[in-house]
């Protein structure tokens, strides 16, 4: 990419595209998944999950967030973990979550 | 005001005798949808998945592909949702009546007290990739989803290793009736668990127990052929010695190949010398504790499947590069 490309396009570029797209994303759902089940803490909530569809769904919400295009379908945040609150899903899990999700980031 | 003609370009989607019209700016998730075609969807959106179809004679769009499996997209497999046709194309949907071709049994033999091994001729040459499988069908109509053990070959001929269930009803009928120049009915390959000339390097982890040994013979069979250099460690486990099979075959393949490592695991009492005592789980994770980089096929029981592909995932291996076939899931 020539320097006056760059100049045009960093402003409009989403942070999706500056952090490198699809396969960095890619990366960091893998690294993010992988640092929440190994953790004591929150892992049982995850028993049931399929794995694979876990790890699409977390894709397309990344890639959401980020401001990439936008195909997350999934369920109200609500309604998607009312089964986990059942379960004892308190802010502690949620931030144990969030500790993984930023390391995961800073380490992808 | 002078009228513009607009030359659009409408492409046609076959489905078996059907065909239909995909108009401009209509996806052909939403040109089925409108032609009322029994299709499964969801998102719409290129997320769930829940519409993947196949284009057997042309590639579909690179973007139809996006977030697919990479062994998904060999087969041309698309997202109906995300396609917005280039060609006139032929759909195959997932559940579409299958293409039946009939094959003759020319081997008809037993590996060891409870695995039959079936090897099927064919007219004509029979694509596939090996480690995907098909469905045999009995004269009456039931089917069951068998792998494919061997690799696409000269002569035309497919081998399965069938383990014989307990009331098994298909089982039971190709061990106690069928036999050699009988005719079977054997549909077109399914499947995405197999091995792609890629990344030759990298290291393989093959893990299977019982029959689940099929498909792995046929990937191992197929990167060898190809020269993958990387190390290749297949795992294959049972109980007892006796539901273990082609033991002195791997090995000789293990003397002919220094990257190819086969290591037998029983987790009965009784284990002799030259075989691993333990789960299969456990022996492979303690022997491969770092696998980063490396691409995994998983084959045999359900239960085992499913804690490996959690397992390799912790332990370094990409979700993307862990491949394994679920149909091995119903032995009922």
């Amino acid at each position: 990419m020539t320097d006056t490309q760059d100049n045009n396009t960093t402003i409009s570029k989403t942070l999706y595209e500056r952090i490198g797209g699809e396969g960095a994303v890619n990366a960091s759902v893998d690294l993010f998944y992988r640092k929440v089940l190994n953790d004591y803490r929150i892992n049982r909530f995850f028993d049931n999950s399929d794995m694979d569809k876990q790890i699409a769904k977390q894709k397309a919400f990344f890639t959401m967030t980020f401001g990439g295009p936008n195909n997350y379908t999934g369920g109200d945040m609500r309604d998607a973990h009312a089964r986990l609150v059942k379960m004892g899903l308190d802010n502690s899990h949620f931030d144990a979550v969030m500790e993984h999700l930023g390391t995961a980031l800073v380490e992808g | 005001m002078e009228s513009v003609l607009t030359v659009v370009k409408m492409y046609k989607l076959t489905i078996e005798d059907n065909t239909y019209n995909c108009k401009p700016d209509e996806t052909v998730l939403d040109a089925l949808l409108r032609e009322n075609v029994n299709i499964s969807y969801a998102c719409k959106k290129g997320t769930c998945h829940s519409c993947v179809v196949r284009s057997p004679d042309i590639l579909p769009p690179e973007v139809a592909q996006a977030g697919l499996k990479n062994t998904l997209k060999k087969r041309n497999h698309f997202l109906a949702c995300l396609c917005h046709p280039e060609y006139d194309m032929v759909i195959k949907l997932p559940d579409q009546s299958e293409f039946y071709t009939e094959g003759i049994i020319v081997v008809n033999e037993l590996l060891n007290r409870n695995t039959l091994l079936l090897i099927i001729a064919f007219k004509n040459a029979f694509e596939f990739n090996a480690g995907q499988f098909v469905n045999l069908q009995r004269p009456d109509g039931l089917t069951r989803s068998y792998s494919i053990a061997n690799t696409q070959q000269e002569s035309n001929t497919l081998e399965f290793h069938i383990r014989r269930l307990p009331n098994g009803k298909f089982s039971e009928w190709l061990h106690d009736e069928l036999k050699t120049g009988d005719t079977i009915a054997v549909s077109e390959p399914r499947g995405h668990c197999f091995y792609l000339p890629e990344r030759s390097e990298q290291g393989l982890l093959l893990v299977g127990t019982g029959t689940g040994l099929a498909p792995l013979a046929g990937i191992l069979t197929d990167a060898l052929a190809h020269g993958h250099s990387g190390p290749i460690y297949l795992f294959h486990g049972s109980r007892d010695l006796e539901d273990l099979y082609r033991i002195n075959e791997m090995r000789r393949l293990a003397e002919q190949h220094q990257n190819f490592h086969y290591i037998p695991c029983l987790s009965g009492k009784h284990v002799p010398e030259g075989f691993r005592h333990g789960r299969v789980n456990d022996i492979v994770l303690a022997s491969l504790p770092d696998l980063k980089g490396w691409r995994v096929f998983l084959c045999g029981h359900p239960d085992m499947v499913k804690q490996m592909k959690t397992m390799t995932f912790l332990n370094g291996a990409a979700s993307a590069d862990i491949y394994a076939d679920a149909f091995l899931a119903t032995p009922s």
